[in-house]
């Protein structure tokens, strides 16, 4: 009963990152501080919601499973996140200023 | 109970909603970049739709190659076509001016369209609510299928013949693909430390997920097109690092492992005709096995040919011949 | 059972927007992504239709359709991109002659 209770209390946390992201991602005015928001969601929300979703897993597998996806989201958002500013900048694209 | 059945349709409507806009984007708006990129997440939002729809094959399908690999494919177009469309700048303004006359004309379609959708409406609603199609024709035969996931079931025994076609076309495509030959070159790509390493990384982890597709098929959602569209993305991971097919392996050995799941599959049911009497009817005692050797090869091949559909120009031994 | 007709539905939308954007659109790279919404929106019917069973277990052979049919979408749209860039090389815009301004 406990471990659902805050497997809840995760999976919440994890949505409201992602919410924070997302909104993040629809209002920042440039690439780069959106990138920044984006990278919260997929790497803090992401691993939120894998730690509250294996507390329900059937088996340590599913588990270890949960917990891979997540090292290989941590792995391609960071690098995507990299070529994309690098695309920016070569592209041009100032960094926005107040 | 009921606020969950209530939340739920609430998701539903949402993802419907969501659905639709996100196609209309990609069909109207005004930057051709913006509708690939919202292209894309149409693909990866109908893979949410096919989760709730209960077809986890198809979402897995849908996220690799309708989100995946079509939008690499859309992307990569739009790259070659820019510099075009930069010097016919020109004659691409003009559409503007004579826009009135094509207004009016667009309300003919819209009416047809909305014609159209309504009496697919009706005829959708008038469908009985409940249907059992071919579930338990399936699932009575399921057992001498040699595998325990309807789904490859019915693309490697029941209906084999689908599959066999299908590879052939997408070899078709790669024959046009590769005799049309356009001469727009490849994208130049300098990949840089980052992308080099993480191509390091992550084709062999691609390549063991495409593995386990593959094997768990069998029995749980995966399969030979899931295996062989991962497969593809890895070798799309290879190309746009600047990695290049070592030129010995160009002619034939390419060739053979394009065409291998194709050969393989004719072979195997000209094989069971003559022991079953009957084409592609795999005997229930070997037909785990066939399955799994069938797939194994499909997987390769499909593989094979999502990447080099991805590349477009056929390999430079070809275009001497 | 309501979800299956919605779906259904969404389906119907998505092939009569696909259709009105390859008839409106010019812009040929516009127009494949219009047959492949449309596409979509076909899937998107079938794999709903197929839920209606009683049982819980959705049937089987429209999924399978459907798999194949994404896999066969994609090579078209492979090759209708090369056609693309061959049909840009030659006349110098993405999009096919106009009657009138010939």
């Amino acid at each position: 009963m406990l471990t659902e209770y805050v497997s809840a209390v995760l999976l919440v946390a994890g949505a409201i990152f992602y919410l924070a992201g997302t909104i993040g991602l629809l209002r920042f005015p440039d690439v780069y501080t959106r990138l920044h928001a984006l990278t919260k969601a997929d790497n803090l929300g992401l691993g939120l919601i894998v730690i509250g979703l294996s507390l329900q897993a059937s088996s340590f597998a599913a588990a270890g499973k949960l917990f891979l996806i997540w090292l290989l989201v941590l792995l391609a958002g960071a690098s995507v996140s990299h070529l994309v500013a690098r695309a920016a900048l070569h592209k041009g694209v100032h960094l926005w200023k107040r | 109970m009921e606020a969950l059945a209530l939340l739920q349709d609430v998701f539903d409507i949402l993802l419907g909603f969501g659905l639709l806009w996100l196609a209309w984007l990609a069909l109207f708006s005004l930057d051709l970049f913006r509708s690939i990129v919202s292209f894309i997440s149409f693909g990866l939002l109908m893979a949410i739709i096919w989760v709730r729809l209960d077809a986890p094959d198809v979402a897995l399908a849908e996220a690799a190659i309708g989100a995946g690999l079509t939008g690499a494919l859309f992307l990569a177009a739009f790259a070659k076509l820019q510099p075009a469309s930069v010097n016919g700048k020109g004659s691409s303004i003009n559409p503007q001016k004579q826009s009135s006359r094509k207004q009016l004309l667009r309300w003919l379609p819209a009416l047809i369209m909305l014609w159209i959708a309504s009496g697919l409406t009706i005829a959708i609603l008038a469908l009985p609510p409940h249907a059992t199609g071919l579930t338990s024709e399936v699932t009575s035969n399921l057992t001498a299928s040699g595998v325990s996931n309807p789904v490859t079931a019915v693309l490697l025994n029941f209906r084999g013949y689908d599959t066999l076609l299908e590879i052939v076309v997408l070899l078709l495509a790669l024959l046009a693909v590769w005799s049309i030959g356009s001469s727009v070159p490849s994208i130049e790509s300098e990949p840089g430390p980052v992308l080099d390493t993480l191509s390091r990384l992550l084709v062999p982890i691609l390549i063991m997920v495409s593995a386990y597709l593959l094997w768990v098929g069998a029995h749980a959602p995966g399969g030979a097109f899931q295996a062989g569209a991962v497969l593809g993305a890895a070798g799309v991971l290879l190309v746009l690092s600047g990695w290049k097919l070592y030129p010995g392996l160009e002619g034939f050995p390419l060739r053979l492992v394009l065409t291998a799941g194709s050969i393989t599959f004719v072979v195997i049911a000209i094989l069971t005709m003559l022991v079953s009497g009957t084409f592609m009817q795999f005997p229930p005692a070997q037909a785990s096995i066939l399955i799994l050797i069938l797939e194994m090869v499909a997987t390769l091949s499909i593989g094979v040919t999502l990447a080099a559909l991805f590349i477009g120009s056929p390999p430079t031994d070809i275009k001497k011949l | 059972m309501n979800t299956v007709f919605l779906y259904a539905l969404v389906g119907i939308g998505l092939f009569c927007l696909g259709l009105f954007a390859l008839i409106v659109q010019a812009h040929l790279l516009r127009k494949i992504l219009a047959i492949n919404i449309m596409g979509s929106g076909v899937f998107l019917i079938l794999v709903a239709l197929a839920r209606r069973t009683e049982g819980g277990i959705p049937d089987p052979v429209p999924h399978a359709m459907v798999i194949t049919g994404i896999v066969v979408a994609v090579s078209a749209t492979a090759l209708a991109l090369v056609m693309i860039l061959k049909v840009t090389e030659s006349s110098g815009q993405p999009e096919f002659p106009d009657e009138e301004s010939k």
